[in-house]
């Protein structure tokens, strides 16, 4: 590590509460444990291994505990995070993390049972889930739910393979193509990909919304189903749902929604009444369940009646004998169609536990304000900023307002530099270059857990900034300087790849 | 002395007798910026005009370079596997992709030649 | 409403700015039909903590608790001790909080865990190089027969018939819709598949797991070898992570993929979720490989720094092309994992290893006495299947009646197979107590 060109430099390359911090495999003090392990007890063979031998070493580190403290809440000052700051990251939904929710995780009662206990000793655990489902169904007014996926990319497929499968079940001629809108999350036609069908991008109006013309024009009957973000990622609305769900069904095809940007709608808008037959709900979004610096998230899909048959497995059912789990395709008439399995066991968990949570602390009444909110503070930052920035779409936007780099043409300054700009203001940048369709994009979403003290902060620092981009360019591209690392060499990174820890 | 023709994807093909030379053009690898990474196709294979035959990364992008005409691949140039920066540096010249046999010339006749490429470029400014 | 800030002073300055009569006036493009004018009717308001608590420990306390009984399922998940140390710094906000690190300016801290999660991982399983993540086992066998698909460009894979049948269903879920083909074995509850013989030149890879599904452990060695004979890769599953602090790794043997649940180290069972997967290859593969990788780099001062690369592989960048469509994996399952095996460091990760291996051993010599009782395994690691010459589904059914959580009946996992009604799987690790296997022994004794 060369410290000597920083300006400012430290001896110990630490500065102030910022500390260097190395890897745990420089930090080795061999034979060091963090851990205090009783003996093995006495047995008759020393081991039962079979064929396989003994390995020698591993090769990790040996680190006492308060060194181990000390190294991960080093690293951990090195992170932005929701609980430190304003955090408007377009199409993540970063709004508070209830502490609530990690403690109701902890319960030994859900945190300590195993997936494969008997079921007459996992009730509470099965009434839990049945009850999250329960919820998802009212809010969305759909028939069933999928509980299983494990985030929102694992819940597309999961709405795919039941849109699959149910033109399996129908027989008549292979559907194999699938329409998205041009601005659709990447997710969209990688999962498409992956379950072997071909996506075809239709552009967007001026307006920002899907082209009903051009989908009519491509629906056919080889087609699968049209994938829809809605409200879309420009953060708009789409309008022309219920022609557009009408129209594929006609065709005999499924209309699939991204369920990403929910918050913007969840108690205020019933998705069934759009014609939506499959929409996943990211509860590690819209449920407040935290991020975890890229998950563990949950992915739970609601269906209407005519791919309801199809969910996968498990499922539960609740009757007089109470909560059972249906593992097994034949173990009930129900289940007959079910499509497969998602991944093991019975879904995300501790990600319920803690969306439950959520839900009943909001309540019917606080979800539907707390949507309001979403789109309320991000049609405030939309008119304060608009002046300022280009908005290429007309609003009101949903809970996410999208402005392009027009206004910064000539000034040498990127949507890039004003990201990094804002990290040195103590920011979290928004979501930049997407959505694809526009260019130069920075989409900012507020949600609904901002104070408006917060947010009048973020628009006077994004108009300082516009104004000083007009000036002083090169202060952007010298940006960050304030932060635990200045821009990183991404080029290198990707050309002599060093993806671990080696011995030298 | 070879003649260098031009596609409307960025590709340039230098035709010396019945080889080929294929590379991406300097607009091309200027708007890709720092390359990291090439795919080449393998020794043998066949390549049709307008088939994806090899794909360029750079740190944010990915692109397929598509064959300017029919051939069979008959060499890639591995040093950009070590050194994809030369794509950068020299992007029709050290930085070459791979060579073919051309198997339908006459359709380099549907092809650009240098200044018809530059009037090109220029339209898409 | 307590997540709530906005204060209705301040709703009604922000709709004055924006110029809109009332929030309605802000749905406007949502068709009348689809609008909800009020809360939806028939569910609960909100509540406070101390409500939300009394229900939701309602429900948890309905629950039998592995801590609070003798227990011995294992079956891909297990119950091992998690140090205080790695629950505390988990919840750390700037951990907890924090998005994928899409600005590496601002999140080095999570990218310099998950390259030390990646070290590990990779060191673990004896291989070059390791992801930052898979949602759990299972998802990350499915992603590495796709991957093995796309590096041979063969389209056949074939499942050991001892595979977790959740792995095996999750990839074959995947198969019927992406259109590859599975060869799944049937289960070999006493070890006798003959592998080898099934590879030929149309197979895409073999997946194996080691221990297996009834706790066999096996050498790789010879797969490994008739695998490379035939152009296949072999892909090595791991569901006990803690197995491989005293087994020869699957990368040692020959393994060209190793996937595996890390739920073993820092995460609770959970009832199933949500745990980690794991991902392992060897370096030539590596632009095949799905999900996130952490690189190592300088910044513009030269300073060491970390950030997500080799990124065009992934959807965001390469759309349909992309190698997979994952994008949320399990972050911070990944910083537990990685806090408790830097916690244990090679010292205490290899005596957690004996320790789990001697519990077993000596559950196998308590179990062994008993008339009516047969163990099947010759070798295993922490877990073995007995045969209890009745319906072991009942025999666990009254065993928790009792109070005993005794292991996973076969037919749970295998309802579909015949044979292995009778067979029981069972766990022991540095949780169980001596007391807690004469228990089991005693009540196994009393019913068989």
């Amino acid at each position: 590590m060369t410290t000597a060109t920083i300006s400012g430099a430290t001896i110990s390359g630490h500065r102030g509460l910022q500390m260097d911090e190395p890897l745990i495999f420089e930090l080795d003090s061999p034979g060091s444990s963090g851990v205090d392990l009783p003996a093995p007890p006495k047995t008759k063979a020393k081991t039962r291994l079979g064929a396989v031998p003994v390995r020698e070493s591993v090769g990790l580190p040996g680190l006492s505990e308060p060194e181990v403290v000390r190294h991960y809440t080093r690293l951990s000052q090195k992170n932005y995070a929701i609980d430190a700051g304003f955090y408007p990251l377009g199409s993540c939904t970063m709004k508070h993390n209830p502490r609530l929710n990690e403690k109701m995780a902890r319960l030994p009662g859900f945190a300590d049972v195993h997936p494969l206990q008997p079921m007459t000793t996992i009730q509470g655990a099965l009434e839990l889930i049945d009850t999250l489902a329960g919820w998802l169904k009212a809010l969305t007014g759909m028939k069933a739910v999928a509980m299983s996926p494990a985030a929102g990319a694992h819940g597309e497929m999961c709405g795919m393979m039941a849109i699959a499968a149910a033109h399996d079940h129908r027989g008549g001629p292979a559907r194999k193509r699938v329409l998205v809108p041009e601005s659709a999350h990447g997710t969209n036609p990688a999962t498409a990909a992956a379950l072997g069908m071909v996506v075809e991008a239709i552009p967007a109006t001026a307006d920002g919304r899907i082209d009903l013309a051009a989908f009519k024009a491509k629906l056919g009957f080889d087609v699968a189903a049209v994938m829809l973000t809605n409200p879309n990622t420009c953060g708009l609305f789409e309008r022309d749902v219920r022609e557009l769900a009408d129209a594929v069904h006609q065709a005999g095809a499924f209309l699939y929604c991204d369920g990403a940007n929910f918050n913007a709608i969840i108690g205020r808008v019933r998705v069934a009444d759009l014609g939506v037959d499959a929409m996943h709900i990211n509860l590690h979004k819209t449920f407040s369940t935290p991020h975890g610096g890229g998950g563990p998230g949950s992915g739970p899909v609601v269906f209407s009646q005519a791919l309801a048959p199809f969910v996968p497995l498990p499922t539960i059912i609740h009757d007089d004998d109470g909560y059972r789990l249906v593992e097994c395709q034949d173990e009930d008439e129900g289940t007959a169609l079910a499509f497969g399995r998602m991944k093991a066991f019975h879904g995300q968990m501790g990600v319920f536990v803690r969306a439950l949570a959520y839900t009943l602390s909001h309540g019917a009444d606080g979800l539907h304000q707390a949507s309001a909110d979403a789109v309320l503070s991000a049609n405030y930052v939309l008119a304060k900023l608009k002046g300022t920035l280009n908005a290429p779409f007309e609003g009101p936007c949903m809970h996410e307002a999208l402005f392009d780099d027009k206004s910064l043409k000539d000034t040498g300054v990127t949507t890039l530099d004003i990201a990094k700009a804002l990290i040195d203001e103590g920011f979290h940048p928004m979501t930049v270059y997407f959505p694809l369709v526009v260019h130069g994009a920075m989409l900012i979403e507020p949600t609904e857990s901002e104070s408006k003290r917060s947010i009048d902060q973020f628009i006077a620092t994004m108009i300082g900034l516009a104004e000083r981009a007009k000036e002083d360019a090169a202060s952007f591209h010298a940006a960050p300087t304030l932060a635990p690392r200045r821009r990183l060499d991404e080029t290198t990174a990707a050309r002599k790849p060093i993806l671990r820890w080696k011995t030298r | 002395m070879s003649e260098i023709r031009f596609t409307k994807d960025h590709e340039w093909i230098a035709v010396d007798g019945d080889t080929g030379v294929v590379g991406i053009t300097d607009y091309a690898q200027h708007a890709l910026g720092d390359i990291v990474f090439i795919e080449l196709p393998e020794i043998g294979r066949q390549v049709s005009k307008g088939g994806e035959a090899a794909v360029v990364e750079s740190v944010k992008a990915a692109s397929e370079v598509y064959a300017p005409v029919d051939g069979d691949v008959i060499a890639v140039n591995n040093e950009l596997a070590e050194e994809p920066a030369r794509v950068n540096a020299d992007a029709e010249g050290a930085g070459w992709f791979f060579k073919i046999k051309i198997v339908t010339p006459a359709q380099l006749a549907e092809l650009m030649d240098k200044a018809a490429y530059q009037t090109y470029l220029e339209g898409l400014a | 409403m307590r997540y709530l800030p906005l204060t209705e002073a301040d709703r009604r300055e922000m709709l004055a700015v924006i110029g809109a009569a009332s929030v309605a006036e802000l749905y406007r493009d949502v068709p009348e039909m689809a609008r909800l004018p009020g809360p939806i009717a028939g569910l609960p308001n909100h509540m406070g903590e101390l409500e939300v608590e009394r229900l939701l420990s309602s429900m948890a306390a309905k629950n039998v608790t592995a801590g609070s009984v003798p227990f011995f399922l294992g079956g891909g998940a297990y119950r091992h001790h998690i140090p205080a140390t790695v629950d505390s710094l988990i919840q750390r906000g700037e951990f907890l909080t924090s998005y994928t690190p899409y600005q590496p300016e601002i999140a080095q801290g999570t990218l310099q865990f998950l390259f030390e999660f990646q070290s590990q991982v990779a060191l673990l399983t004896g291989m070059e190089v390791a992801n930052a993540s898979m949602y759990d086992g299972a998802t990350a066998c499915a992603e590495a027969v796709m991957m093995a698909n796309r590096t041979t460009k063969r389209s056949r894979a074939l499942l050991a018939g001892n595979l977790h049948p959740h792995y095996r269903d999750t990839t074959a879920t995947l198969a019927r819709f992406n259109g590859f083909e599975i060869v799944a074995g049937a289960p070999a509850p006493s070890d006798r598949e003959n592998l080898i013989d099934k590879i030929d030149t149309t197979i895409s890879c073999v997946v194996v797991q080691s221990p297996d599904v009834f706790g066999h452990v096996h050498n790789l060695t010879a797969l490994a070898a008739a695998c490379q004979a035939k152009g296949a890769l072999l892909i090595a599953v791991v569901t006990e992570a803690v197995s491989l602090g005293l087994l020869t790794p699957p990368g040692a043997m020959g393994a060209d993929i190793v996937v595996g649940e890390g739920q073993s180290l820092g995460i609770p069972l959970g009832y199933g979720g949500p745990h980690l997967g794991l991902f392992a290859a060897k370096e030539k593969y590596i632009r095949q490989m799905p999900g996130r990788l952490i690189g190592q780099t300088v910044d513009a001062d030269g300073r060491r720094g970390w950030v997500l690369t080799l990124s065009t592989r992934e959807q965001h960048i390469r759309r349909e092309k992309a190698t997979s469509n994952i994008c949320t994996n399990s972050g911070l399952c990944a910083l537990a994992f990685s806090m408790h095996l830097t916690l244990l460091g090679e010292t205490g990760f290899t005596d957690l290893a004996r320790l789990n291996h001697a519990k077993a051993v000596q559950l196998a010599e308590k179990l062994g006495d008993l008339k009516g009782l047969r163990i099947l395994n010759d070798g295993f690691f922490n877990e073995f299947t007995i045969d209890v010459g009745r319906r072991a589904n009942k025999v666990v059914n009254k065993l928790a009646k009792r109070g005993i959580l005794a292991g996973v009946p076969a037919a749970r996992l295998f309802p579909d197979s015949d044979g292995l009604t009778d067979l029981l799987v069972v766990a022991a690790t540095e949780c169980t107590t001596e007391a807690d296997m004469d228990a089991l022994a005693r009540g196994l004794g009393e019913l068989l």
